[in-house]
């Protein structure tokens, strides 16, 4: 899968990202990231092979999250769909 | 190739007609431009750049932008899906923009997962044809606008009608 691991200085919690190469929200979601220098991977789905795609709609809806992005998971439990700033902020305890 | 420019102009035009305006804040648009244009040169249409497209119209129609959900969610909350498109009072900033709920069919969205265009297999084949999805033909009441779509659209895109001033196109018996 076509993961890219994003550095910072926040690593208590393992944070992974499914976004959309254009959509605009994704791209506030890792700008908010980058702003509060968290670790985390992200995958751009609509890049991603039909198999990876298929993996990654299991992903989401055994967490019974919406097929909407961008979706944040935490620690592999919390999931997060759009979240603000802040709703990152509190979530990753920052 | 469309240039961004183009979209933007197409996108300006559209608001223009249906009352509405584009998004009030500069970067989002710019991103949501540019993802138009992206995807209106991989997949040859501008679908939303907030779903994840299946690569073929006979899946994507429905997200082609301005999306079957724009009327209905600019309706309900002010903006549509990917906030392009904002009502006068959250362009006057009356109103937050925010992520909003998908109002789009979860099987609709199903088809971009099952299907992906780079890698077509035998196993891939859909359980029922896609070029035909129950398309009929409807005809506004009030206008005489005609559509061969899954649905009336929720607004004529001519005069404005609701759908309910929608009919079906029959044959005469």
């Amino acid at each position: 899968m076509l993961t890219t691991k994003v550095e910072g200085k926040n690593r208590k919690h393992k944070v992974r990202l499914y976004a959309i190469s254009t959509c605009g929200w994704c791209k506030r979601t890792k700008q908010h990231l980058n702003d509060l220098d968290v670790e985390y991977e992200y995958i751009d789905i609509d890049l991603c092979s039909r198999e990876d795609r298929q993996e990654i709609t299991k992903d989401i809806l055994s967490r019974k999250g919406p097929l909407a992005y961008p979706t944040v998971i935490v620690d592999g439990k919390i999931l997060l769909t759009g979240p603000s700033k802040e709703e990152l902020r509190e979530v990753l305890e920052l | 190739m469309t240039s961004l420019e183009q979209v933007r102009e197409r996108a300006e035009n559209d608001a223009k007609t249906y009352g509405y305006y584009l998004t009030p804040d500069k970067e989002l648009l710019q991103d949501l431009l540019e993802g138009l244009q992206k995807n209106e040169i991989r997949y040859g249409y501008p679908s939303c750049p907030c779903r994840l497209a299946s690569g073929k119209i006979e899946y994507d129609r429905d997200i082609i932008c301005p999306c079957d959900y724009r009327d209905p969610d600019i309706e309900e909350h002010g903006f549509c899906y990917c906030a392009l498109y904002v009502r006068k009072d959250v362009r006057d900033g009356k109103k937050p923009i925010k992520p909003i709920p998908e109002r789009r069919p979860k099987e609709k969205q199903m088809n971009a997962y099952k299907d992906s265009p780079e890698t077509k297999t035998q196993e891939n084949t859909i359980e029922s044809n896609p070029s035909t999805p129950k398309m009929k033909l409807y005809y506004c009441r009030q206008c005489g606008y005609v559509c061969f779509r899954e649905e009336p659209p929720y607004i004529c895109p001519i005069c404005k009608a609701k759908k309910e001033m929608f009919a079906e196109v029959t044959a005469p018996t």
